[in-house]
């Protein structure tokens, strides 16, 4: 079983790097729900099938997994666009930045107090590791699209480190995390559209300038 | 110990050609085609070595040691590698450096060859060779030192040895990541598809083809031998890895050997089939990210 976890959460790590380093949008969705996939499977894997743990794997799945990804290709769909155009910083730089913050994550989370059976577990890096890349993501690309991206990689992260809490959190706060998440991409979607239809690009540049 | 290294070169040199063969079969079939037969690299290098040989007149010495050193490195490194479980037949500790810089010797004189020719067209098949190796160098190395770091030893013979299957089970995700990184350096060192096409002749996207446009005859066939002899010497890096199993009959080892070297060329066949060639800038961004990926490898060891 432990076994299992760390291959999971490894793979988790390297849908980070794919994401960090592609251009390609419809690639990086594809990615972004498979890492959602995985990790809803986290659940089960850590603390067996129980009727909690599997109606939480069951729903992440089909919110992050399924449903957040479709929504995602109709928006690209809509607004028509393939890849992201010129970072703000470039892919390789990214990348770099993502596996040196990934092993400050990993050594940094040696140093924490941790509970004496997540200490050999690869969870806590991880989940830190998968944050700064989100914050990556969020930060360095324009497009909204991206941004969205960053931003589900980021709540892949904050449910990975959720999944070891999941015996004391009752089900009603993880479900409305992942309803919160379900709405905000749902307005980012809207969103995603009004800025395509006002500035005809999707670069978020655009929205810090107030006026016409 | 003059046994087991007569057995490697015999090995080497008999079936290194097969596994080119393999790969085109493998892609014929891919293709719907019946292709060329397994053994077509062997009548090419015969037909090579009969051949007649064109000197230009503007190169030097350095325009034969280009072939000659390439066809002279693969079995001197493979002196370091056991193939599967036969042990290798020298092996000191260090020799890893020693097996990785073997390659860049003569890597250095084959693009030398090329330069030697003062051909611009093969300057620039160099320029790009050099750039690339030198982009999967530290891939390479990281790979070669995680090995080193699970066995505890700094030879080849015992990074590769015994003590393997006992790593895959401790340090299993470390020695995966290090395996798909290592594959990677396989297809950018022999030039193979993603990377490099072996079989275009299209000026633009040539590599290595570029740098042995001038060589004929037997020149040409010592440096197609020597690449077959290269992937075999990598492949079996990885096939070890991958197989790393030791049975107590030695023909079963041996058979396990051939069978995943074997199977190694009809992946190579395969990735080669599905793939399209990457566009010249994105590659040194995938050599970039697998060396972050062999980095990551190691650094999930330094945890443990």
């Amino acid at each position: 079983m432990h076994d299992l976890n760390n291959l999971l959460l490894l793979s988790v790590i390297l849908c980070n790097f794919f994401t960090l380093g592609s251009s390609r949008l419809g690639a990086c969705i594809r990615v972004v729900a498979l890492q959602g996939a995985i990790i809803s499977l986290l659940p089960v894997t850590v603390h067996g099938p129980t009727g909690h743990s599997l109606l939480l794997g069951v729903g992440a799945l089909a919110l992050k997994g399924i449903f957040i990804p479709w929504l995602l290709f109709r928006a690209i769909r809509e607004v028509r666009i393939r890849r992201e155009v010129e970072p703000l910083i470039g892919y390789i730089p990214t990348l770099l930045i993502g596996a040196l913050s990934t092993s400050a994550a990993f050594i940094f989370a040696e140093h924490l107090p941790l509970v004496a059976e997540h200490r050999d577990s690869l969870f806590i890096p991880t989940a830190l590791a998968t944050l700064f890349t989100g914050f990556l993501l969020l930060s360095t690309r324009r497009k909204a699209i991206t941004q969205v991206l960053g931003y589900l990689i980021f709540e892949n992260a904050i449910f990975i480190l959720g999944v070891l809490l999941a015996e004391a959190l009752p089900l009603m706060v993880e479900a409305g995390v992942l309803l919160d998440l379900l709405v905000a991409t749902f307005v980012m979607g809207i969103v995603i559209n009004q800025i395509n239809r006002e500035f005809s690009t999707l670069n978020t540049e655009r929205l810090s300038a107030l006026k016409e | 110990m003059i046994g087991n290294a007569l057995l490697h070169l015999l090995l080497l040199f008999l079936l290194s050609p097969l596994l080119l063969g393999v790969i085109g079969k493998t892609k014929a079939l891919f293709a719907g085609r019946w292709g060329a037969p397994l053994l077509q690299p062997y009548f090419d290098l015969w037909k090579l070595a009969r051949k007649g040989m064109v000197l230009s007149e503007t190169t030097t010495w350095v325009f034969l040691a280009g072939p000659l050193i390439g066809f002279a490195v693969p079995p001197l490194a493979a002196l370091f590698i056991p193939f599967g479980a036969l042990p290798a037949p020298v092996s000191f500790s260090g020799d890893l450096i020693l097996f990785v810089y073997l390659f860049g010797l003569s890597r250095f004189f084959t693009a030398g060859a090329a330069l030697d020719t003062g051909s611009s067209f093969e300057g620039m098949g160099a320029a790009r060779e050099v750039t690339f190796s030198c982009l999967a160098e530290p891939t390479l190395l990281f790979v070669l030192i995680v090995l080193a770091r699970l066995a505890g030893d700094l030879s080849l013979g015992a990074m590769l040895g015994p003590t393997l299957p006992l790593s895959w089970h401790q340090a299993g995700a470390a020695l995966g990541l290090a395996l798909v990184s290592l594959f990677v350096v396989l297809l950018v060192e022999n030039s193979r598809i993603p990377f490099d096409d072996p079989n275009t002749h299209l000026e633009l996207t040539m590599i290595h083809e570029v740098m042995v446009l001038d060589h004929s005859g037997p020149a040409f066939g010592l440096i197609l031998y020597g690449a077959a002899m290269k992937l075999f010497v990598l492949g079996a890096v990885l096939v070890r890895m991958a197989l790393p199993m030791t049975y107590p009959n030695d023909w079963l080892n041996l058979a396990v050997f051939v069978a995943g070297m074997l199977a190694l060329a009809v992946l190579i066949g395969v990735v080669e089939s599905i793939m399209a060639r990457l566009r010249l800038i994105r590659v040194p961004q995938v050599l970039v990210g697998t060396t972050l990926l062999s980095a990551f490898a190691m650094v999930l060891l330094l945890r443990q």
